[in-house]
């Protein structure tokens, strides 16, 4: 499991930090505390921004690396916020075949955005996928809860514009 | 802060009014008892607002204060729900929808005539009269102690856990027993732990006690990870002070006064259910600083998981609550001596703790008349798979695997027949139909080439390849193998990279010894179970199925039909009605009327060819081929 | 000593009782493979090659954690296991680069040499590796990642500083070794010390090379270039020509360094003979002023930047003096380069140290009292061999030769610099005896003296008594500085050396492989060649080196003077983390 960082640029708020600082407070010198900080970190902000993991380390006195060794080991830790307009791409083999591979690198040409990451104003974020059973529609981009089947390249910028902000 | 005397006035009380739900009088206004199940399978199939639309109807029909209303915990049967008993009849209404929920309150709850379309049809028999649902064949073979409670208590609600017996064996435990005895009756009931390898409880528990330190503790492994395991979250969800009373329990046998329950984070029922229990405990001093006047002190905090498999390892969910990546570390020193923060530990799994309990109270002989020689009591399993019960059991153990499957199971459905039985999850193997009489417990288990586990059991029929089974355990483990140590990092992903190149056909037999031969390495030769254990999935199908992977190197085949580089669909002229319903459905134009067929006579079009060298196998087109006529090969 | 018997591959063996089985096997003269293995500092079971048979166990038994009882029967040889360890080393190799023939580390290489040992195929397991770019963006230390075993020794020996800038991150097959968030070592709280590249048991981790840069200028006509070498040097580069650990071969390498071409070579324990001067001057000067106490050494580059980072308020109390090297290259391209007539643009200052800090400490900000940088290139005593053996110069048989004159001098005061105590000791016996003008109680001041993390002594200076401690590797330092932070400890004069047991165990140093640096305190070895040295001097102090007094009388004045602040004095950073 490897793990992407954002580009999404930091926004948290003062009374994120606020509440961050009390988090760090409520468990400094407690034995085991990163692991509870970067949870309740991840409810104030949605994820865990390096600059919070930073202050997090900062805060209870341990490495900045270790926080970060212990942010990308556990799957439920996320280092990319969602997307308000999360987009999502079926790579499996019937999408593949059908050039959803082209429409996927359309999308990234379009947003500027790899795979796993979220833009840097935090309005898409970008993900391939596995089969999602829709082969029959393929290739099949989903957008939200929205699916877009039988898309061509030439269509993508149409529904992606469906979707500024 | 309860009293002894205060909780005994609270047990003889909620007896009295749960005394409906054991099919007795009620001695209070509430003379039916309606429970919903508000376990994580039911409350995603809406239970929670079939409760609310009860509630309402109830109110409508007047009678809120006759008819009590319980959400409970798991009843096993998870494929039937929303699941609803109404009490004291024991009648058992299964998938009840919403709009159906009127005539229940109406004809049942009001007049008190069952429903029988709306019941469980295996509970109406041919008579006419409905059966409670403990006369089911899901639940007649079954022996329920660990899951005693679920589907029975609001596991919400302290007092009635106090009703069932609750925090009496505590009570026996701090003012009659010494903490050796304590051991000795753990050690004497055969008690060995549920959550995968069977070392016995009661042993671990002396270790720990040996162990001479100022401080120890008291853990309790709730990170169930197994694709399709649910029986501890069952019984956090459905009997969570079971498992906060036996931690007690444990630490007054070791001398620890501090207990950390480390819950998936994925289960937030679950860990709600806990917050509440430990709320309530406390409350009435059950936890906390000098319990029922004794001196003993034993507190419990809760720790969340983050998403690692790797954590239900027991060294590596200490360095979890420890805060840090979720790595194993090397036994020894064993956690009895040097765990937790350092200090001696015992890691105990949820089901095991829901033992302890019992066997306080009923005593050691009786939770040693159950099972077999070397495994006593019971075991929950969670049915799933090709199966047409699936849901939670809890059997003695020395049941058959064929009595679970057939009889409890009901079965593989649709007349398929029964290839494998999957059992330890990730760690286990798959047990082919030669050993279905085999007595379930620890050590045979072992000796077929599987594993308990934590009590996962996959059914397989024809239609499951082997090989791509394995493959599917082996990617699970090669997600989360931690990466500490050599053979699992690499070994893993070797192993993985082996069984797709047999899938797709590019595979030899050599492929297969080397197969083989890596397995045992990585098993020999890796830091926890979690390494130790990944090639069983392997190794278990070589063993069983092996002419499979030999017909996916050789024959270049797969047999079930599963592996689609090996696999081609093909369209059976004679039954191909030429509907071009299949040639809408291909995502990649594959399909085409064959130019070269004379149109036959009887039919008004030639039939269709799949080109298989554009097909995808993706299936589209099986599924909406009305005659059948698409087929694999 | 309490003994248990043990038979191991067949034969009877009494070793201690709290022994591993690791460790018994060495007593019974069995080197049982690791990769993870560091004592004391990296017991993590991790590798998997130091599995044994023990009958009875359930599995394999991991032996650098295994405690042995009374009667235990371990094989460490059988089929099986060489099998096994066989096949482990096929998978590292899977995921490994095997570029060997390019590899710095190549012959020095744990990795490599168990694969020699047994016999292993080198393409025998294929498949998907990781690939990563090689990180060098810094001045001090290189991290190729494709090398990389994941034996975590680096992080280890990285938060046995007490920094902690390395970790592994990602899970599984994804796992590498990362400092925080990816960046470039450069720009996190690395102190460039070196310890990782020490740790590592492959060519993961190694200094950047400046050899060519040296051999280039070499070759220009129009540099005169000169080099430095400090005390460290002498205790271990003849470990990379085979010597034994803790051997002298100060005459074989001025020998080799003179064949190499060099326009002059120079003993840096001039410059630490001047360092004491200016160290002691300004200590004795707080202590009469009220100065900022305590003062702390500011020797080592690794705990300068330290400092920087985790005490910034406590940069004042840093000795304003430039470290030895870069006093040496200051007055060479000032004072010398005057009287040979050399524009300072000409000279070129290379030194030679057992250090890779020292590489970062010469592009610091304020090192350039002759308006060029003192020093132009800082080389480790491993690249300093490196140099040797590409010149083809026959280490061994070389007659010894000496420093140049007259400013190759020093004394056995400067010559100790390199162990842990060692400025403590020199600086305590010129504080009393110049400045505070009276007699030094004892020459050896034996309370600092050993490898001990943290120590502490209290001296006489005349009528005021100085409280001092002593602690080496920054973790110590940290523990240290804390409790004076809190107030808990009053004291004067601290000496910080940035590694463990000083500069003698520099990350610039000869790598030992772990096999060896588990039982033998290669420390100990390498700074008895500094104590037997200054045992053997006829100069024991600072003040009385006639080089030194020679540079005051003719060009700086006195000690503290104003001239000695502009060339021998620098400045600090408040960096934070």
């Amino acid at each position: 499991m490897k793990k992407n960082l954002t580009t999404v640029s930091f926004k948290g708020t003062a009374e994120q930090e606020k509440k961050l600082d009390e988090l760090i407070a409520l468990h400094k010198g407690e034995e085991g505390a990163t692991m509870r900080v970067l949870q309740g970190a991840q409810e104030i902000y949605g994820y865990l921004p390096i600059e919070v993991q930073k202050r997090i380390a900062i805060g209870l006195d341990v490495p900045v690396a270790e926080v970060f060794g212990i942010s990308t080991f556990y799957s439920q830790f996320a280092l990319n916020p969602k997307g308000e307009v999360a987009v999502a791409i079926c790579l499996g083999t019937a999408c593949y075949v059908k050039g959803s591979g082209d429409i996927f690198n359309k999308v990234k040409e379009i947003l500027g955005i790899e795979e796993g990451t979220t833009s840097p104003d935090g309005r898409y974020s970008l993900d391939a996928t596995r089969c999602i059973g829709a082969c029959g529609l393929a290739p099949v981009m989903t957008i939200n809860d929205e699916v877009y089947g039988r898309l061509t390249v030439s269509e993508v910028k149409d529904v992606l514009a469906k979707y500024q902000g | 802060m309860k009293t002894l005397e205060e909780l005994a006035s609270i047990r003889d009380e909620q007896r009295q009014k749960m005394a409906v739900r054991h099919g007795n009088p009620a001695n209070d206004q509430y003379t039916r008892h309606v429970l919903i199940c508000g376990g994580t399978g039911c409350t995603s199939s809406d239970s929670p607002r079939i409760r609310a639309i009860l509630e309402d109807e109830l109110k409508a029909n007047g009678i809120a204060d006759r008819v009590k209303v319980i959400q409970t915990g798991c009843f096993g049967l998870c494929a039937l729900g929303p699941i609803m008993i109404v009490y004291p009849e024991g009648t058992f209404y299964s998938r009840v929808n919403k709009d159906e929920i009127h005539e229940i309150v109406t004809e049942h709850l009001v007049k008190g005539n069952i429903v029988k379309h709306l019941v469980y049809q295996e509970t109406v028999h041919s008579d006419g009269t409905v059966a409670p649902l403990s006369g089911t064949n899901f639940y007649k073979k079954q022996l329920r102690v660990a899951l005693r409670n679920c589907g029975l208590i609001n596991p919400e609600c302290i007092d009635e856990y106090i009703g069932t017996d609750g925090y009496l064996a505590l009570e026996k435990v701090l003012k009659t027993m010494t903490s050796q005895e304590v051991i000795d009756t753990v050690l004497a009931s055969g008690l060995r732990g549920r959550g995968g390898g069977g070392f016995p409880t009661g042993r671990k528990w002396q270790f720990a006690a040996n162990s001479v330190s100022d401080k120890k503790y008291v853990v309790c492994n709730a990170d169930e990870g197994d694709p399709g395991a649910f029986m501890d979250r069952s019984v956090l969800e459905g009997d969570p002070h079971a498992v906060l009373e036996a931690m007690a329990i444990a630490g007054y046998a070791i001398g620890a006064d501090e207990g950390y329950i480390y819950v998936r984070a994925e289960y937030p029922i679950a860990v709600h259910r806990l917050e509440v229990a430990l709320k309530q405990a406390r409350e009435y001093g059950v936890l906390g600083k000098n319990i029922f006047g004794t001196g003993f002190n034993f507190d419990i905090q809760l720790r969340l998981g983050a998403g690692a498999f790797v954590c239900g390892e027991e060294t590596a969910l200490l360095t979890s609550i420890e805060g840090n990546r979720g790595e194993p570390r090397p036994r020894p020193p064993f956690p009895a001596v040097k765990g937790l923060f350092g200090q001696p530990t015992i890691i105990n799994n949820v089901e095991t703790y829901a033992n302890i309990c019992q066997i306080i109270l009923k005593g050691a002989d009786w939770f040693a008349s159950m099972g077999t020689e070397k495994s006593k009591g019971t075991k929950v399993f969670a049915l799933g798979g090709k199966i047409t019960n699936t849901g939670l059991v809890e059997i003695p153990m020395g049941t058959t695997l064929r009595e679970i499957i057939e009889e409890i199971g009901g079965g593989v459905p649709n007349g398929k027949k029964f290839k494998a039985a999957q059992t330890g999850g990730p760690s286990g193997g798959c047990i082919p139909a030669s050993h279905l009489d085999t007595p379930i417990d620890y050590d045979n288990l072992i000796a077929i080439g599987s594993m308990m586990g934590s009590g996962g059991l996959i059914v397989m029929d024809e239609d499951n390849c082997m090989v791509d089974i394995a493959k599917f355990f082996l990617e699970f483990t090669v997600d989360e193998s931690c990466g500490k140590c050599t053979p699992c990092r690499m070994g893993t992903v070797r192993l993985l990279e082996l069984l797709n190149k047999i899938t797709d056909g590019n595979g030899t037999l050599e492929d297969i010894d080397r197969l083989e031969h890596l397995c045992y390495y990585i098993k020999s030769a890796s830091l926890c179970g979690l390494g130790q254990t990944a090639p069983n999935p392997v190794l278990s199908t070589l063993k069983y199925f092996r002419n499979e992977y030999v017909a996916h190197v050789v024959d270049k085949k797969c047999p079930a039909g599963v592996c689609k580089k090996l696999m081609t669909l093909n369209i059976d002229p004679d039954k191909c009605i030429g509907c071009k319903v299949c040639q809408r459905n291909c995502p990649v134009g594959a399909i085409q009327i064959n130019p070269a067929a004379e149109v036959k006579p009887g039919k008004r079009l030639p039939y269709l060819v799949i080109d298989t060298q554009k097909c995808v196998k993706c299936g589209a087109c099986i599924s909406g081929c009305k005659p059948k006529a698409i087929y694999k090969a | 000593m309490e003994t248990v018997n043990v038979i191991i591959n067949g034969r009877s063996y009494a070793v201690p009782k709290n022994a591993t089985v690791l460790e018994a096997a060495k007593y019974a003269g069995v080197d049982i493979p690791t990769l993870c293995y560091l004592k004391d500092i990296n017991e993590i079971g991790a590798c998997r090659l130091c599995l044994v048979e023990v009958k009875g166990a359930r599995g394999l038994v991991t032996s650098c954690v295994y405690p042995v009882n009374e009667g235990m029967e371990i094989t460490t040889n059988s089929p099986r296991i060489m099998d096994a360890r066989r096949e482990n080393l096929e998978l590292l190799l899977s995921g490994h680069d095997k570029k060997c023939l390019s590899c710095v580390r190549s012959t020095n290489c744990e990795l490599q040499k168990l694969c020699r040992d047994y016999g292993v195929d080198a393409d025998a397991v294929g498949g998907r590796r990781q690939r990563y770019p090689i990180e060098d963006s810094g001045y001090s230390i290189v991290r190729d990642n494709n090398k990389c075993v994941l034996c975590r020794r680096c992080v280890a020996a990285c938060n046995n500083q007490g920094i902690g800038a390395i970790s592994a991150v990602n899970r599984g097959f994804d796992t590498e070794i990362s400092t925080e968030f990816g960046r470039p070592l450069s720009e996190t709280t690395c102190i460039n010390c070196g310890q990782c590249i020490e740790a590592c048991p492959v060519g993961a981790l190694y200094e950047r090379d400046d050899t060519a840069k040296v051999f280039e200028a070499l070759a220009d006509p129009n540099k005169h270039v000169a080099i430095c070498i400090a005390p460290s040097v002498r205790t271990a580069i003849g470990e990379a020509f085979g010597n034994a650990i803790g051997t002298d071969t100060e005459g074989k390498m001025v020998a080799a360094v003179k064949r190499l071409g060099f326009d002059g070579v120079y003993d840096m324990n001039f410059s630490a003979d001047l360092t004491i001067m200016e160290e002691a001057t300004e200590l004795v000067e707080r202590l009469q002023n009220g100065g900022k106490l305590p003062m702390i050494t500011s020797c080592s580059p690794g705990w300068i930047k330290f400092c920087e980072h985790y005490f910034p308020d406590m940069t004042e109390n840093l000795s304003s003096c430039k470290s030895p090297q870069q006093m040496f290259g200051a007055l060479y391209k000032t004072y010398f380069a005057q009287k040979m007539g050399l524009k300072a643009e000409d000279v070129f200052m290379v030194s030679c140290i057992p250090c890779t800090a020292k590489k970062f400490e010469v592009k610091r900000d304020d090192e350039n009292a002759a308006g060029v940088p003192d020093v132009d290139v800082a080389i480790t005593t491993r690249e300093l061999a490196r140099m040797i053996s590409i010149a083809g110069i026959d280490y061994n048989a070389l007659s010894d030769e000496k420093f140049d004159d007259p400013i190759g001098k020093g004394s056995g005061a400067g010559i100790i610099f390199g162990a842990t105590g060692g400025v403590m000791e020199a600086a305590l016996r010129t504080a009393a005896e110049v400045v505070a003008g009276v007699p030094f109680e004892k020459l050896d001041v034996e309370p600092i003296r050993g490898v001990e993390g943290i120590k502490f002594a209290e001296y006489k200076l005349g009528d005021t008594s100085v409280k001092v401690a002593v602690a080496s590797g920054t973790k110590n330092a940290n523990k240290l500085l804390k409790r004076v932070q809190s107030g808990e400890l009053d004291l004067q004069f601290i000496e910080i050396m940035a590694c463990p047991g000083g500069c003698v165990n520099g990350g610039g140093q000869p790598i030992v492989p772990a096999s060896v640096k588990n039982s033998v305190d290669i420390r100990s070895l390498r700074a008895a060649v500094l104590y037997n040295a200054d045992a053997a001097s006829d100069v024991r102090t600072s003040h009385e080196n006639s080089a030194v007094k020679g540079v005051y009388d003719e060009f700086l004045g006195k000690p503290g003077s104003h001239k000695a602040h502009e060339i021998l004095h620098t400045t600090y950073v408040k960096r934070g983390r």
